[in-house]
């Protein structure tokens, strides 16, 4: 079939029904681009990207970059569900979140022991992380008044650890 | 290794030793600035295996420390180490530089290369999570004041798998559970397992089949919770409930059919006794049906034996016995052999 147009072949063909009637469009390449008739497959390539990107945000960007630490990418350690170095925990620190909280049934951060090289938190900051998490259990839960109090609580210790760590005997660089 | 440096017998009253062959605490660690083994290189390997060694060698850890260079030592003897349940099976058969650093007293062991730079574990006869415990801690900050662990103040300690970031801290038991599955209540116990969290595997732990009832059940959460909480959910919770478990379905197969449990008991030590050619799955299987005997009291063969046979009888030990190769034939033999001098004996 040719183009409307001109006669070259048509490779666009739009059917449109309006009112009951049938009218049929047939155009070429250039007539169709002309006319601001979107070709599927010859979609400019800013708008399919940009549908590609909304769509696979994480997943495509991540998958390709590379840890500075030992060159592997999200994409490798999702497909073996084993991280390169201990680089890659900050490089892909979010995508790796959902990994590791997959793996920990739901559980996200550690509360556990700390070397000793390094600093050690006092049993405020402890507490202050267990309230953290209690708090935003509640919200999730919609249980606002416990929410409420467990935000009072929270507030009342931060001050607290602050005060610490002012103090001369804090624990900064122990 | 010669049987001398097995470790001191303990008394057949351990805690719990009617179903708690033994109780394991691991950590797993890896070295900050270094690749995990899956991206490392040979060289990057060998480092990890140097420097490590130099400081388990130097440490205080334990009175004596055997370094055992798995990469010199032939597979025989390497299985002879998954047998005593000192080293993994993936670190026996991986083709990395690797190594194990063992106590004297065989009660812990540290190893190199495995799945993580460093696996430190802390074996105890019968339920004992609490001292294993303390002697892993007790290794871990010995081992960091020399080591720069891999952390993140976010994800704790960094592991290669994210199921073993945070603590890194893995509690087993090594369970006899021949009632659960003569009353055929296993499936449940593995569904529950699974709603707790819990991995349960076979006798030589991860990718293994159970044998002679055997299971190892362990935490599989390691993150979001202190070693201290994750320590009381398993021995507070855990084990007592699966204790109970498996006694009340002991009493049940008693209480039932006690002729029966008689005769399956009866029968199991008899063909022990009498066999000339021995399987190690049969082996496993009517050990496991004696010691249930023995727990139910309806035998008195010493619990520690059986316990000891289950490791002799495993076919690296059988070749180190006789301290020669043993084709297929001989080793069910040597196996049958074995079993009839240790159940000479018994009434």
């Amino acid at each position: 079939m040719k183009c409307d147009l001109c006669n070259k072949p048509a490779v666009v063909h739009e059917v449109t029904i309006t009112g009951g009637a049938k009218k049929e469009v047939h155009l070429c390449l250039e007539h169709a681009h002309a006319a601001g008739i979107a070709i599927p497959g010859q979609q400019p390539i800013n708008k399919v990207l940009s549908k590609f990107v909304i769509g696979k945000k994480e997943g495509a960007g991540e998958g390709h970059r590379r840890c500075g630490g030992c060159g592997c990418t999200f994409g490798q350690i999702k497909q073996t569900n084993l991280i390169g170095c201990p680089e890659c925990y900050r490089a892909f620190e979010e995508p790796l979140s959902q990994l590791i909280e997959q793996s920990q049934f739901g559980n996200s951060e550690h509360v556990g022991r700390i070397p000793r090289k390094m600093h050690t938190p006092s049993h405020n900051e402890i507490r202050a992380r267990k309230l953290m998490r209690e708090l935003d259990a509640a919200v999730t839960a919609e249980q606002y008044e416990r929410a409420a109090e467990l935000r009072d609580r929270l507030n009342e210790l931060t001050t607290n650890v602050e005060h610490e760590n002012d103090t001369p005997e804090g624990n900064e660089g122990s | 290794m010669t049987d001398e440096a097995r470790m001191p017998e303990p008394p057949i009253d351990a805690d719990d030793r009617d179903v708690v062959l033994s109780s394991r605490v691991r950590l797993a660690r890896n070295l900050s600035g270094q690749p995990f083994l899956n991206r490392a290189t040979e060289t990057q390997c060998a480092h990890i295996v140097r420097t490590t060694q130099h400081v388990l060698m130097n440490s205080s850890v334990s009175e004596k420390i055997i370094w055992i260079d798995l990469d010199e030592i032939n597979a025989h003897d390497r299985s002879l180490l998954v047998e005593r349940h000192l080293i993994s099976r993936n670190l026996a058969e991986s083709s990395l530089h690797r190594g194990v650093a063992i106590s004297g007293d065989e009660r812990l062991s540290v190893m190199v290369n495995e799945e993580d730079h460093l696996r430190i574990q802390v074996l105890r006869s019968g339920s004992n999570i609490e001292s294993a415990f303390q002697q892993v801690r007790a290794t871990d900050i010995q081992f960091e004041q020399q080591l720069d662990f891999a952390f993140s103040d976010r994800w704790g300690y960094l592991a290669v798998c994210p199921t073993n970031v945070g603590t890194g801290i893995r509690f087993s038991i090594m369970v006899h559970l021949p009632g659960l599955r003569i009353t055929n209540e296993l499936g449940k116990v593995r569904r529950a397992a699974k709603e707790l969290h819990l991995a349960v595997r076979g006798y030589y732990g991860e990718g293994s089949e159970s044998s002679g009832n055997i299971f190892q059940i362990s935490n599989q959460v390691t993150l979001g919770s202190t070693e201290e909480d994750l320590r009381d959910i398993f021995t507070e919770r855990i084990v007592p409930a699966l204790l109970d478990y498996e006694r009340s379905s002991r009493q049940v197969l008693l209480k039932r059919n006690p002729t029966l449990l008689d005769d399956r008991v009866h029968r199991a030590l008899n063909i022990l006794r009498s066999a000339r050619l021995l399987k190690v799955e049969e082996a496993m299987k009517l050990i496991s049906r004696v010691r249930l005997g023995v727990c139910l009291e309806r035998l008195d063969v010493p619990l520690q034996q059986l316990d000891d046979l289950f490791i002799q009888i495993q076919p690296a030990h059988l070749r180190q016995h006789v301290n020669c190769a043993l084709d297929a034939e001989e080793e069910l033999e040597i196996r049958a052999t074995l079993v009839r001098e240790v159940l000479k004996g018994v009434n």
